[in-house]
């Protein structure tokens, strides 16, 4: 039987559509201080590993894992990058302390989206150099190929994919840390301009900047520290396909594939019943739905009606993006699991203020690595 | 903790500018490691992917972009970021995949492809210094290693013919490597007279900017004993990484180095490193590095491995051979590509089938290591039989 | 495995595949801009170089003064204390003499990066910066140096409102 292993602190950067005070390096310290301080640990004396998430371009730096051991208190210590989203991160974390070579491995990620002055054109930069990426067009329209596709195969419609945004947008109003809560209604979603049809402007989930670290340990130190656990108990990740030819166009089988890997971890068998809520990718208002299936929260096709029925709503029988996901945070790039995570954390000790969600006991964040990727991670949370 | 090995290795050539895209050297590296381990795609659980600034292939994200060429379509996919340390620490990553007992096989796959950058592969290293204190001033790459081997020299009173021997040894020992890029017979005054580029560092004393991939299949004790006969075990793993203010730091020794050699050491038990490993390939890219890191890897004495280097303890038949395969400066340094290069040599060393690069005698148990970043981060890896 | 591959992957093209048009090729130049905001440490480092001055940071806790500047000590890991100023004189800790662009094109005038340990920082707190005004033949490990700042008005707010470093 592997260690079980747990998230024993957590901390944030105020999530901002700008940050103009502070450099991400002096973000990522105020974070770092904050998860230490929850978790009651000294990175220079108690803390085995770090690993961070980031991609270079988005940071405009190469070879950006060159700048974040210092803000983490992890100079001349075991530092390493994914590039990848948080959750693989926390997954890489979890590892490393199940071959008994680490007990307490912190994770950061972080977005400073505003010091990118060109991000569609970078965006664009991710796509393949020699047959796709000549083609010119807006990276976004990938989503509009997919959505249309999704909707097509599944069933469900527009109009519920502008349920999603005025769900999330609703939901955010309460949090502290979303930046793009509002009161919108359907006609103001299905209204807005048009974007990469059938995708309108309000369907896409708007950057923010915000930095997230944690601190994960091994159960045998857990009762040494001033944090309040929550049992990483499944993960999972998976990437689908690089190219767009051999991209699977109507379902996510990324999020599907990283999600039995989880669920086999976490002796998870029937998703709805043995989870209470989700934060799951909404980077674009139908992957909610979309990834709400892959999950198998549902039969597909039908993730539209449960949204309308109001079962994933706060008060519904199982919430998805309490929070306000990313369409009402903002999206935080490689940080943005780590922001769904922080909220389920938040949730499962009861921490979540005006968003609190009664009685829940376990839950599942998952994410995306938006376009043009087919990679996604999903990682169980339990509170005891 | 689960015991970890590696059964099966593979390349492609390096080469200034290869036909094949990435992602096509990635599966031409991948298939080739399979193969050689008698395995499909089929079997691999989980895969790992290395690869340094995606500024060189000219892709954002170019782990996804990899990720299908590297065998990782609809599997748990990984990609690793420590500069130039990168390839040895994807073994060190698939190394934690499997003795976390999560996954049983890892296919790792490393690839560079430097040439799609245009019109020098260094215009992706511009953008490695700070923004804001650094960037404006016009820094290039060698900037820093000429800084940092000027440093090394002058604390230990070192001279550049010591160091160009090191550039002879492992541009002779290229000779033998069937990928190799610049595999010749050179004197030291070859390496001496060639153009200077940045005092103290000319031209021969440099590794090339190349294409290419490598691979390498881990797995589980129990599969490795279904599979091979002749597993080669991870003994030790270790890395560290110093502060990004590195012209805070004395550049003379390279500290992140030891602690990294100290945490793969500790892993595997080993008191005496000089005693107890028997072929070393630490980080090659300029001549002075090999020495520099020979030190920090606490082989020698601080100082001391120019020494080692001019008494032929370093040769292909020395007493501790370091860099057979001919290293970065004679193999060819496709960054990550490389790093995991001298894991398959010593893979393929320990297993007797280096061919004519063969170490002389049975040995039991060798050394990769990687550098990267600003002069920062050490990887270390000990395989053995 | 190695005695048996006859036949490696991997195929190397060279000039005249591109010249002749048997290789194809396709360009894209990326359009990546960014405007980094230099945070509490780094921004006020800017704003005293354009005052011609150069600041550091004082980390109570092991007592060093820091430059660049930061607002946390990366040793320590605790918030630093204070403002210092640091003299504009300083060592040159090692150099080097560069005749190559980054694209490798040779200069008629090598660049002389050096690391410069500067006066009033704790012993080893170099930053890197040019040297000038000297012969690429005597600079020395050691030498003393000084900044040559522009004139106020060509002051900006950044590292090359120091042109170079002069032996002193």
């Amino acid at each position: 039987m592997p260690e079980r292993v747990a998230i024993v602190g957590v901390g944030y950067s105020d999530v901002r559509s700008t940050t103009p005070g502070l450099s991400y390096k002096e973000m990522m310290y105020e974070a770092a201080v904050r998860a230490y301080a929850d978790a009651g640990v000294n990175p220079r004396k108690d803390v085995d590993s770090f690993i961070c998430v980031s991609e270079d371009f988005w940071e405009g730096t190469s070879i950006f894992d060159e700048y974040v051991p210092d803000q983490l208190g992890g100079a001349l210590r075991p530092v390493h990058t994914v590039t990848g989203d948080g959750i693989h991160a926390l997954a890489c974390a979890a590892m490393l302390i199940r071959t008994g070579r680490a007990r307490i491995v912190v994770v950061e990620g972080h977005s400073k989206h505003s010091d990118i002055r060109t991000p569609h054109h970078i965006h664009n930069f991710a796509f393949d150099p020699i047959y796709h990426r000549p083609l010119g067009a807006h990276p976004y329209h990938l989503a509009g190929l997919e959505m249309n596709r999704f909707l097509h195969v599944s069933g469900n419609t527009r109009e519920q994919c502008a349920l999603v945004v005025r769900k999330n947008l609703t939901n955010a109003l309460l949090n502290p840390r979303a930046v793009y809560g509002a009161e919108v209604s359907l006609e103001d979603v299905l209204g807005a301009p048009p974007a990469f049809t059938p995708l309108g402007e309000l369907d896409i989930a708007r950057p923010a900047d915000g930095g997230f670290v944690m601190v994960v340990a091994a159960e045998s130190v857990v009762d040494d520290l001033a944090g309040e656990p929550v049992w990483i108990t499944g993960y999972g990740w998976c990437t689908g396909a690089s190219a767009v030819d051999s991209r699977q166009w109507g379902e996510a089988v990324y999020a599907r594939l990283a999600a039995e890997q989880a669920y086999r971890m976490a002796g998870i068998t029937n998703p709805f019943q043995d989870l209470d809520f989700a934060e799951i990718d909404d980077s674009f208002s139908y992957k909610e739905l979309e990834h709400l299936e892959a999950l198998r929260l549902c039969r597909p096709g039908e993730a539209g009606t449960l949204l309308e029925e109001g079962v994933t709503l706060p008060s519904g029988e199982f919430p998805v993006n309490v929070s306000g996901g990313s369409l009402g945070v903002g999206h935080l790039l490689e940080a943005t699991g780590l922001h769904r995570v922080y909220e389920v954390v938040l949730q499962l000790r009861g921490q979540a203020g005006p968003i609190q969600l009664a009685e829940v006991e376990r839950g599942l964040a998952q994410s995306w690595r938006n376009l043009p990727t087919t990679t996604g991670c999903v990682i169980i949370l339990e509170r005891s | 903790m689960g015991k970890v090995a590696v059964v099966g290795a593979g390349m492609t050539k390096f080469v200034r500018r290869a036909q094949e895209t990435g992602r096509e050297l990635a599966w031409q590296a991948a298939r080739m490691a399979l193969d050689s381990a008698g395995m499909t795609l089929k079997d691999v659980d989980a895969v790992v992917i290395g690869s340094a600034p995606d500024a060189f292939d000219g892709v954002h994200m170019k782990g996804e972009y990899l990720a299908d060429g590297s065998g990782g379509w609809r599997k748990p996919t990984m990609r690793n970021f420590v500069g130039g340390a990168t390839g040895v620490f994807a073994p060190i990553q698939g190394w934690y995949h499997i003795a976390s007992g999560q996954f049983d096989t890892v296919l790792v796959v490393c690839e560079e492809k430097m040439s799609s950058c245009h019109p020098h592969p260094q215009g992706a290293f511009l953008t490695i210094f700070d923004h804001t204190t650094e960037r404006p001033l016009g820094p290039n790459l060698l900037w820093i290693f000429a800084i940092e081997m000027n440093r090394y020299m002058t604390v230990h009173g070192i001279t550049k013919e010591e160091i160009a021997l090191v550039a002879v040894k492992n541009k002779r020992n290229a000779m033998d490597h069937p990928c190799a890029q610049l595999g010749e017979e050179l004197t030291v005054e070859d390496v001496l007279n060639s153009e200077i580029m940045a005092w103290p560092v000319n031209r021969l004393d440099v590794s090339p900017a190349s294409d290419g991939a490598a691979a390498v299949v881990m797995c589980a004790e129990h599969v490795a004993k279904r599979v091979t006969d002749k597993p080669v075990w991870v003994e030790g793993v270790g890395w560290h990484l110093d502060t990004a203010y590195w012209t805070n730091r004395d550049l003379y020794y390279p500290r992140y180095v030891e602690y990294a050699a100290r945490m793969a050491y500790d892993m595997a038990g080993i008191k005496e490193p000089r005693k107890e490993i028997n072929i070393v390939e630490p980080y090659d890219p300029f001549d002075y590095k090999e020495l520099h890191h020979l030190e920090g890897l606490l082989l020698c004495e601080r100082g001391e491995a120019p020494r080692l280097t001019a008494d032929g303890v370093t040769q292909r038949d020395g007493d501790l051979p370091v860099c057979p395969s001919g290293g970065l400066l004679g193999v060819g340094n496709p960054i990550a590509a490389a790093g995991l290069m001298k894991v398959c040599e010593i893979f393929w060393q320990l297993r007797g089938e280096a061919g004519k690069r063969q170490v002389p005698g049975t040995p039991k148990r060798g050394l990769a290591q990687a550098w990267g970043d600003l002069m920062q981060v050490g990887a270390v890896i000990i395989l053995g039989r | 495995m190695t005695v048996r591959i006859k036949e490696w992957p991997g195929t190397a093209l060279s000039s005249k595949d591109f010249e002749t048009g048997r290789v194809l090729t396709v360009h894209h130049k990326p359009k990546a801009e960014y405007r980094w905001d230099a945070g509490v440490a780094i921004g006020r480092y800017l704003r005293e170089l354009k005052e011609g001055r150069l600041i550091a940071r004082r980390c109570n806790a092991c007592g060093r003064i820091l430059l660049p500047p930061r607002m946390f000590c990366e040793e320590c890991f605790v918030p630093t204390s204070e403002w210092v100023f640091v003299k504009d004189t300083g060592t040159v800790n090692t150099f080097s003499i560069c005749h190559v662009r980054w694209d490798m094109v040779r200069l008629k005038d090598p660049q002389l990066p050096a690391v410069i340990n500067v006066d009033g920082a704790s012993p080893g707190m170099g930053i890197l910066h040019l040297l000038g005004e000297v012969r690429p033949e005597d600079v020395r490990v050691g030498m003393r140096v000084q900044a040559v700042w522009k004139s106020p008005e060509e002051r900006e707010g950044a590292i090359t409102d120091i042109k170079y470093w002069k032996p002193i």
